[in-house]
């Protein structure tokens, strides 16, 4: 049979090896197809020696012809044979993305706070590039969206502002950072006062509270045993100065009380915050970010909580 | 004798051997001229080995397994420069054994991670990356919170060096280093001293956010404070480092 086999592709040789006596191996050409993509990436190959980096010589190697990349550094011509850190460079000053984005940078860098909220071509740049940037920067912890972590970091995305609500205000804050501090009351207040002060604060929201906890709650709030009102005012209302909450509008960022059902776990959890006091930084974003950069998330925080 | 394949082909050992050689080809042109080129490991200031805690907390990451999702290897693209910062330089991991690149994203890059986040973001982060980041798909790592052991890590050091990591164990060693990194850098590095170097280290950082005790979690956020920070970009010009390449 294999004889038979043989004689019908008589044409094509074989290795000339013979296993078993007579067990053989054809010797097919390649393809032709294959054999001219072989030969093509050899010139292929050739070619891109010449032009690119290639061969290691000595403590050096052959850096290619005629394919140098020119960028500007601080006003001076360079050239630079081919290479990844030469081309992003080029990128990043003359590539179509990085043109574009600079067009709007110089427009968004020219107009006052006024003048971007009312222009809805440079909203959307805004929106668009600082989307990224908030997102690299500020989402790890204020969240992607603005919401923030209760208790740890404040929420953006709502119109109630610690440190104010204005651009100019989100400016001062992004730029020299913030440090919430409160102190902790352990010392000062022993657990009933801590439950009067509590209730106090509570009821300045609106809550039912006994009428007889919140009138000497009162009484540590505004007179020299808590000095709670040095910060907060007398009313509540806090100090933007301060960055100390308004105790009156029922919007909680650091004490969890809409996460609590029942009137004592509310007071519970502002009396822990009492308690422990409150030690929050925002970091400064001067040096890490660039003036421009820190005027678009300005425009962007306004935006997302509507601000003032 | 004359040379016959046959004698390749009914010879296992000397097949395997053979091929050994030709699939190494490709990886030996490729990567032994890096090492007598001169431009491969740029000329920058202020890389530095792993003090005793960054050392310990790079011991845990890799422990961690948390390699397995993030590099830390900012390529020189445009996007990457944007979100990551400027690209990593070889300089950067040039006392890493092992090096940290990695080859999967699930997630961030790391390779600048240090003080961008706070030591408390780090802990609430690692404890329960949720608390902070709802839409984290990343594993918390409660246990970190564990006492640090760290009994053996002039013995760590020892072995860092036999590799070629500049720690200190004689005064010649240790005047090399301080005329190359600096007293204060020079003082941790030493090895005889590691212990207490870690200790005043976690102690004085505080980065899990009480002094009273040592764990893992100092030691982690110890190292990925420290990422990408060692090197002042800010000292040189755009251009400088594509001069290496």
């Amino acid at each position: 049979m294999s004889e038979a086999k043989t004689k019908q592709q008589g044409a094509v040789q074989t290795t000339g090896h013979a296993w078993d006596g007579d067990i053989q191996e054809f010797n097919n050409p390649l393809p032709r197809w294959w054999l001219w993509g072989f030969y093509a990436s050899v010139v292929f190959a050739v070619l891109y020696w010449v032009v690119y980096p290639a061969w290691p010589i000595g403590k050096g190697y052959t850096t290619g012809l005629f394919n140098n990349i020119t960028y500007t550094v601080n006003g001076e011509e360079r050239s630079r044979h081919w290479n990844t850190r030469s081309l992003l460079i080029k990128d990043m000053q003359e590539g179509d993305e990085a043109l574009k984005t600079k067009e709007y940078m110089q427009k968004v860098a020219a107009a006052d706070y006024q003048q971007i909220l009312a222009d809805p071509d440079m909203m959307a740049f805004v929106r668009s590039v600082t989307k990224g940037l908030f997102g690299d920067n500020c989402a790890a912890c204020h969240g992607s969206g603005g919401a923030g972590v209760m208790g740890l970091f404040p929420n953006l995305a709502d119109d109630d502002w610690l440190w104010g609500g204005s651009v100019e205000d989100i400016q001062a804050t992004l730029t020299h950072g913030r440090v919430g501090y409160m102190p902790g009351f352990a010392r000062t207040f022993n657990d009933e006062q801590l439950d009067d002060v509590a209730s106090f604060v509570l009821s300045l929201s609106g809550h039912d509270v006994p009428a007889d906890k919140v009138a000497r709650g009162k009484q540590l709030f505004t007179g020299e045993g808590g000095g709670c009102y040095y910060c907060h005012t007398a009313a509540g209302t806090g100090l933007k100065s301060q960055g100390s909450a308004n105790l009156t509008d029922n919007i909680w960022t650091i004490a969890d009380v809409q996460g609590q059902t029942e009137i004592a776990g509310k007071v519970d959890a502002v009396k822990n915050v009492i308690r422990n006091g409150v030690n929050r930084v925002m970091p400064t974003w001067q040096g890490r970010l660039d003036e421009n950069q820190i005027k678009l998330l300005s425009v962007y925080v306004h935006e997302l909580g509507g601000g003032q | 004798m004359k040379f016959k394949h046959e004698s390749i082909e009914i010879n296992a050992g000397l097949l395997i051997a053979l091929t050994m050689v030709v699939i190494s080809i490709g990886g030996l042109v490729e990567i032994v001229p890096l090492y007598y080129i001169n431009d491969t490991v740029e000329q920058v200031d202020g890389v530095r080995p792993y003090t005793p805690l960054e050392l310990r907390g790079r011991d845990i990451y890799q422990r961690e397994g948390c390699y397995l999702c993030h590099s830390q290897m900012i390529r020189p693209f445009r996007d990457e420069m944007l979100r990551y910062g400027h690209y990593s330089l070889a300089a950067e991991s040039q006392y890493d054994h092992p090096f940290q690149w990695g080859s999967k994203r699930t997630g961030p890059d790391l390779a600048r991670v240090g003080k961008k986040y706070s030591n408390e973001w780090h802990v609430a982060h690692l404890t329960d990356p949720r608390a902070v980041v709802p839409e984290s798909i990343m594993p918390g790592y409660p246990w970190l919170m564990e006492p640090l052991q760290y009994a053996d890590v002039a013995d760590r050091m020892r072995a860092l060096k036999f590799t070629g990591v500049p720690y200190s164990e004689t005064q010649q060693e240790y005047d090399a280093n301080v005329a190359k990194f600096g007293q204060d850098a020079a003082d941790k590095l030493n090895i005889l001293r590691a212990e207490r170097h870690l200790v005043q280290q976690a102690q004085a950082g505080n980065y899990d956010g009480d002094r009273s005790r040592l764990t893992e979690m100092d030691a982690l956020v110890a190292y990925l404070q420290m990422l990408g920070t060692m090197v002042d970009f800010s000292k040189y010009d755009e251009g400088y480092f594509a001069e290496f390449r």
